[in-house]
């Protein structure tokens, strides 16, 4: 009977403890302290690095930063449901989404470049072959002057923001064949790394030597080439609020975009930083150089 | 002292303690049932109204979805349709399924029959707690050996990525093997002691006993454990889709990259927007996904209700 007094106790104990944590946890969010940060697993590292330097300076402040996907992002954000909405597309690009009344804040530009396995003896393709590579028209490697070997295909997921700017930009708008499908970087250069054969397209940061980034039309896949556009495979990464953001989120935003973390996150995490680049992009694939930089 | 009739009465005809406790016992495990069963009802009800809404909202023909080869449903075809044939997906999950339960039967029903007729003592100390292990490994571990293990090896024998149905039924094979196992042993088990006797007695060896006495009577239980064993296997995503590749095409050969329902579940759900047709037609596939572990369920019942007539 002591024994079972003591259990019941015990548990009484440890339901007013998390009553306590729930109530502290309520009146921090209800404080206005915290907000949600939820989309592409692709900006994710970046809010999630930016989110903690942010509340290590601003105690009290509480910065939620989840993965889940593009798609999720747009459409959470879209409800309102969150406060951020992480993409690598703009608004306008997805399905379902009806851009207006989100604000777009450019945090991050990423550039993207084929990269095929090292046994395939390709370094360097042109649009037109990397096209016919990826929608099925060349099967083998020696096709465009590599080693004699099937080409696999290995695809982002269907509505991944990598792949849809892959397609925009590196293979001319066409769709690519469907082929094996991965849904993260790390496991496409995993697999590129040990199928002979192998061909996928990552962004910049994933790229090690182990496998080979390929050279288009005689543009190197560089950071250089992006900031100029001569490269043209790459992308903006955007943070969406529903209207104009108010309070931390405003606060947030402004940080991420402030030089202090464009100059030392962004470039760490292997992003370029909107700032650097000597040109910018909109909704349509319409470049205009910014002026006063040109190189 | 003595009791006034007044008092005597009250105290019969008040509830005892124990009577409380029964009451409060029967209102506990009630409400524990009420809520289980709304939770059921809920989720089937959402994934069919999300399903459904492909059908209804999207009009795609119901025909067309489970037919078409084609799984591209941001893309329309010829006819201005999206692109939503699931075949190829439901013929990757069914051929995974059934391969992976025809390589584990064998395997599991001979562990079973060691570990209940040929030695119970050593089956009872090694395998029964082997095989119980294997069951708290989680997927994504059984994926990531897969992965790193079995592609590799597919790869170096027959060529192409590695990816594909074989691994698949490679890793999924192992994945349940315990479960078909420890039911075939329960089937077995269940065989009343004196058939065997019986049979012995009649001057039958071991095995003749085995393979003609135990084996028959215990036919439904190991029916139910391979039944059993596909469930699992067609539900199972995570270590499925690290090794099968995920291209929605039909296969062809079981060392080309294929895909499963699960599998484009699990890739597709984070990229694209809730109440879009994209996502539709994911729920949808979640609803087919629903569908066939209820006819698992049904087959499984079925079988029971066979072996208990004869």
């Amino acid at each position: 009977m002591t024994k079972r007094r003591w259990l019941q106790g015990l548990l009484l104990m440890i339901l007013v403890a998390l009553g306590i944590f729930a109530y502290q946890t309520r009146q921090a969010s209800q404080a206005g302290g915290s907000i949600t940060a939820v989309g592409s697993t692709a900006l994710q590292p970046l809010v999630e690095a930016a989110g903690e330097q942010y509340t290590a300076d601003h105690l009290g402040t509480f910065i939620n930063v989840q993965g889940g996907g593009t798609g999720t992002g747009l459409s959470q954000i879209q409800e309102g449901a969150v406060q951020i909405g992480d993409s690598d597309l703009f608004a306008a690009e997805q399905k379902g989404i009806r851009a207006k009344g989100l604000v777009d804040h450019r945090v991050a530009v990423v550039g993207i470049t084929p990269i095929v396995n090292r046994k395939n003896g390709i370094t360097r393709l042109t649009t037109k072959q990397l096209t016919a590579v990826f929608t099925g028209q060349v099967t083998n490697w020696k096709q465009v002057g590599g080693k004699d070997l099937p080409i696999v295909l290995i695809n982002r997921a269907q509505g991944s923001g990598t792949r849809a700017t892959f397609e925009q930009f590196g293979i001319a708008g066409h769709q690519a064949k469907t082929a094996q499908e991965q849904d993260s970087s790390g496991m496409v250069r995993q697999i590129v790394q040990t199928t002979p054969g192998a061909i996928s397209y990552v962004a910049f940061s994933y790229v090690t030597k182990a496998v080979q980034a390929v050279s288009l039309n005689g543009v190197a896949p560089t950071e250089d080439n992006v900031v100029t556009n001569r490269w043209k495979i790459w992308s903006y990464e955007h943070l969406y609020t529903k209207g104009q953001p108010t309070g931390l989120t405003k606060d947030f935003i402004a940080y991420v975009q402030s030089p202090t973390i464009q100059k030392t996150l962004v470039r760490q995490l292997g992003y370029l930083s909107p700032s650097q680049m000597h040109v910018t992009r909109d909704v349509n694939g319409q470049v205009t150089p910014i002026g006063g930089t040109h190189s | 002292m003595t009791k006034s009739p007044e008092q005597l009465e009250q105290e019969l005809k008040r509830r005892s303690k124990a009577a409380k406790l029964e009451i409060w016992g029967r209102v506990v495990s009630f409400s524990a049932l009420i809520l289980i069963v709304a939770v059921v009802v809920a989720i089937i009800g959402f994934v069919a109204s999300k399903g459904l809404a492909t059908f209804t909202t999207n009009h795609v023909n119901l025909w067309d979805f489970l037919s078409g080869k084609n799984w591209n449903p941001s893309l329309t075809d010829a006819h201005g349709k999206p692109e939503v044939g699931a075949l190829s997906m439901i013929v990757g999950s069914f051929l995974i399924t059934v391969l992976s339960a025809i390589v584990a039967t064998p395997f599991a029903i001979g562990t079973a029959v060691f570990m209940n007729e040929i030695s119970p003592n050593r089956g009872a100390k090694i395998l029964q707690p082997v095989t119980e292990l294997l069951v708290g490994i989680p997927s994504v571990v059984y994926g990531f050996i897969g992965l790193s293990v079995v592609v590799p090896f597919t790869r170096s024998v027959f060529g192409g990525s590695g990816f594909g149905i074989l691994s698949g039924t490679c890793v999924l094979f192992v994945m349940i093997l315990p479960t078909v196992t420890s039911m075939s042993a329960d089937a077995l088990r269940a065989v009343p002691r004196y058939y065997r006797e019986a049979s012995l007695a009649l001057g039958a060896t071991q095995w003749q006993t085995i393979y003609k006495v135990v084996l028959r009577a215990a036919t439904p239980g190991l029916m139910t454990a391979v039944v059993f064993g596909m469930a699992r296997a067609f539900g199972e995503a995570l270590a499925v889709q690290m090794v099968i590749g995920n291209a929605a095409l039909m296969p062809h050969s079981l060392v080309d990259p294929a895909a499963t329902l699960t599998s484009v579940l699990t890739t597709g759900i984070g990229n694209t927007v809730m109440g879009s047709l994209q996502n539709n037609a994911l729920w949808s596939l979640a609803l087919v996904l629903l569908l066939m572990s209820l006819v698992f369920n049904l087959i499984i019942r079925l079988i029971g209700r066979k072996g208990r007539l004869q």
